[in-house]
């Protein structure tokens, strides 16, 4: 597994990373430097630098492993998280930027000017963040692992200081051209080694990808399992394995059915069906609710629009993100599909989410391609770590600076920034059994009952008031914390609790809005006085301002 | 910029040379036309409430209308997949049906989607300026 272009790609990445980031600084030093400058750009750069924001590592790497794992169901997740932009636009996008509002606690006392919902709302924005910043965290370790062999830890703490250090000293702020030339590295490191992979697959003489007999080594392989599981071997004999045992399977071996794995064909290609799987149904059901309406909560997707001149131009941004966006989530499937033919030992190790990182090496070998191309796909990857973990960092930092330390002198930021950056880190070293979607997922599913419900009754609907909006962020998001909770840290579930908590949004996206709406219609007179004025203003074009 | 300009409403001074409509395109949309109702929007009259309001109910209408379309565009399909299980194992060009509606298919539906949304919402941003202005013609 020595592949020497690995290191220096990854290195190159951040390097440039860090290096544009400081150019940028040089170049813009007031907040008004940053904002017309990013006015200065088409909104195709703007576009492309908030999809760099948002091809996170659970786009990079999770979805193909999800794939690799549990086939058809699971596409929804790429269809959610572009679908998520679409929600964005439909009901938040122009009015957002209209009304001037730079992070959500803004938005809060902006619309319903109240100071404890603002805190209320950062409470928010820093959990959801550190959810999302920790299995960036995890898939950096998990990548460097095994791509350079190193200790799953160094990874995830090399991205975590990395990206505090560069946050910290300001090199990321509202750096467009950072995050715009990382999503065009994430859309060629995945895009270029595909093309080889289909090729190589039509040379192979095209393999089945579900052969009837089921998946099979292709060479003599040893797999070192990595997380506990349940064996049915070919021969019917059941073996528990754990972290640590070797195994050693013979090129032509039939992969041995894992616990939880979709190994069998039928399973793994068709949809879950009625009758047989409710709960997969309303898992299904639950994670589509979470990821179309939890990209509006993420705190990160919302400074991005600040950045746009109009209401108009936000939308059209929007429109051209969720075209990159879409592009981009082609790519991940085709390696979860080919992972079944090349590299089924990620079944039985249970290191899925390592497939599009092994996946060039196991199908092209070893030669000079293989490696570079390789390389590319590590390079992607901590594209992916580090543009979305800067974005969260910022945003988290941003929120504990102004609303938790008091007014934000640089000083302040940088302390922000820290604790910011060492709780995940901290977090991230303890969780590397957590698949990297479905944490993801789980952040997916707080935003989406929290923030949500808030921005689009904040938007939409004049009732809303502060105790309306408070009942139901903490009845609503709470309820998703405390599934998120049991999920990661509580005891094993089965049956229907376990579906509810890992897949909450399903009742807790209705809860919250319920919630909201009454609370706000039994608190009517609380409704702000200036909601005339306040709806203007998000909702008329910026040509007729006075 | 703004130290320039005239003072139109209260009358008697002659406006300086035209230079300065070139210069900035938000100076040409000053234009006093509309003065009267756009005041009426900012001042909260009952006009301007109800003008506003419109506009407001035609946006959302036009996305809920949009979401529908997704929702049962899209939200249908495991519903559908789940209830007629034959649907799964239809192939076509040897990809079951799932794979090429889900990995390929939703992503030009969903930018489709987006693209009419775009459009309709500037037609009726555009329509609203219409009303506005209407008044002064």
């Amino acid at each position: 597994m020595a592949n020497d272009y690995v290191v220096p790609a990854i290195v190159a990445v951040t390097l440039v990373t860090v290096g544009i980031g400081f150019y940028g600084l040089r170049l813009a030093r007031t907040t008004s430097d940053f904002l017309v400058a990013s006015r200065a750009i088409s909104p195709t750069w703007n576009a492309a630098a908030i999809g760099g924001e948002y091809l996170s590592a659970a786009s990079f790497l999770g979805i193909a492993g999800l794939v690799l794992k549990y086939g058809v169901d699971v596409l929804w997740y790429p269809v959610g998280f572009a679908a998520g932009y679409l929600a964005l636009l439909l009901f938040v996008a122009a009015p957002l930027r209209r009304s001037g509002a730079f992070t959500l606690p803004d938005f809060c006392e902006l619309r319903l000017g109240s100071r404890r919902l603002r805190i209320l709302a950062t409470a928010f924005v820093i959990f959801i963040g550190w959810l999302y910043l920790v299995p960036q965290l995890q898939g950096a370790g998990l990548t460097l692992a095994t791509v350079a062999g190193s200790p799953y830890p160094l990874g995830a703490l090399l991205v975590a200081a990395v990206v505090t250090a560069n946050v910290a000293l300001g090199g990321m702020r509202a750096i467009t051209f950072v995050q715009a030339f990382q999503y065009w590295l994430k859309l060629t490191a995945l895009a270029v080694p595909a093309i080889f992979l289909a090729l190589q697959w039509q040379a192979d003489a095209r393999p089945a990808v579900t052969p009837p007999d089921g998946p099979t080594f292709r060479a003599a392989t040893t797999v070192v399992v990595e997380h506990r599981a349940t064996l049915t071997l070919p021969d019917g004999e059941i073996r528990e394995v754990r972290p640590g045992d070797e195994l050693t399977f013979a090129a032509g071996d039939p992969v041995p059915e894992v616990s939880g794995v979709a190994t069998d064909a039928a399973d793994w290609l068709l949809p879950s069906a009625a009758g047989d799987d409710d709960r997969g149904l309303f898992a299904t059901y639950s994670l589509i609710l979470a990821t179309f309406l939890g990209t509006m909560g993420l705190p990160h997707v919302l400074v991005r629009f600040y950045t746009n001149p109009d209401g108009a131009a936000a939308r059209r941004t929007t429109l051209v993100v969720l075209a990159l966006v879409g592009a981009f989530y082609l790519l991940p499937t085709l390696y979860g599909v080919l992972g079944r033919i090349y590299t089924p030992q990620l079944l039985v190790s249970g290191q899925t989410d390592a497939v599009v990182v092994l996946l060039p090496g196991a199908a092209l070998g070893d030669g000079l391609v293989g490696r570079l191309l390789a390389a590319l796909v590590a390079a992607g990857a901590f594209a992916a770590f580090l543009s979305t973990s800067s974005g969260l960092l910022t945003s988290v930092a941003g929120v504990i600076s102004t609303d938790v330390l008091g007014r934000g002198s640089v000083r302040g930021f940088r302390l922000a920034t820290v604790i910011a950056g060492g709780v995940p880190a901290v977090l991230a070293l303890n969780v590397s059994g957590l698949d990297v979607s479905q944490v993801v997922g789980l952040a997916f599913a707080v935003a989406a009952s929290s923030f949500c419900p808030l921005l689009v009754l904040g938007i939409w609907w004049r009732g809303l008031t502060d105790l309306g909006a408070a009942a139901g962020v903490l009845v609503g998001g709470g309820a998703a914390i405390g599934a998120v909770l049991v999920t990661v840290l509580g005891p094993p579930l089965s049956g229907w609790p376990a579906t509810l908590t890992a897949q909450p949004a399903a009742w807790t996206v209705p809860l919250a809005f319920t919630v909201m709406v009454a609370v706000s219609m039994a608190t009517r007179r609380r409704a702000p006085a200036d909601v005339a004025a306040t709806m203007l203003r998000l909702h008329t074009p910026e040509s007729l301002r006075l | 910029m703004a130290k320039q300009l005239p003072d139109v409403g209260s009358g008697g001074t002659v406006p300086p040379p035209r230079r300065t409509r070139i210069v900035l395109a938000e100076i040409t949309r000053q234009d006093s036309r509309a003065e009267r109702t756009r005041t009426e929007l900012a001042q909260q009259t009952q006009v301007g409430e109800a003008l506003v309001r419109g506009l407001v109910r035609a946006q959302l209408a036009l996305a809920l209308r949009l979401s529908l379309v997704v929702a049962i565009g899209l939200g249908g399909l495991p519903w559908l997949f789940a209830i007629a299980p034959s649907l799964g194992r239809t192939t076509l060009a040897g990809v079951n049906l799932p794979w090429l509606l889900l990995g390929v298919g939703s992503f030009p539906f969903l930018i489709g989607v987006g693209w009419a949304y775009v459009r309709l919402a500037e037609r009726n941003e555009q329509d609203f300026i219409h009303l506005v202005q209407r008044p002064e013609r």
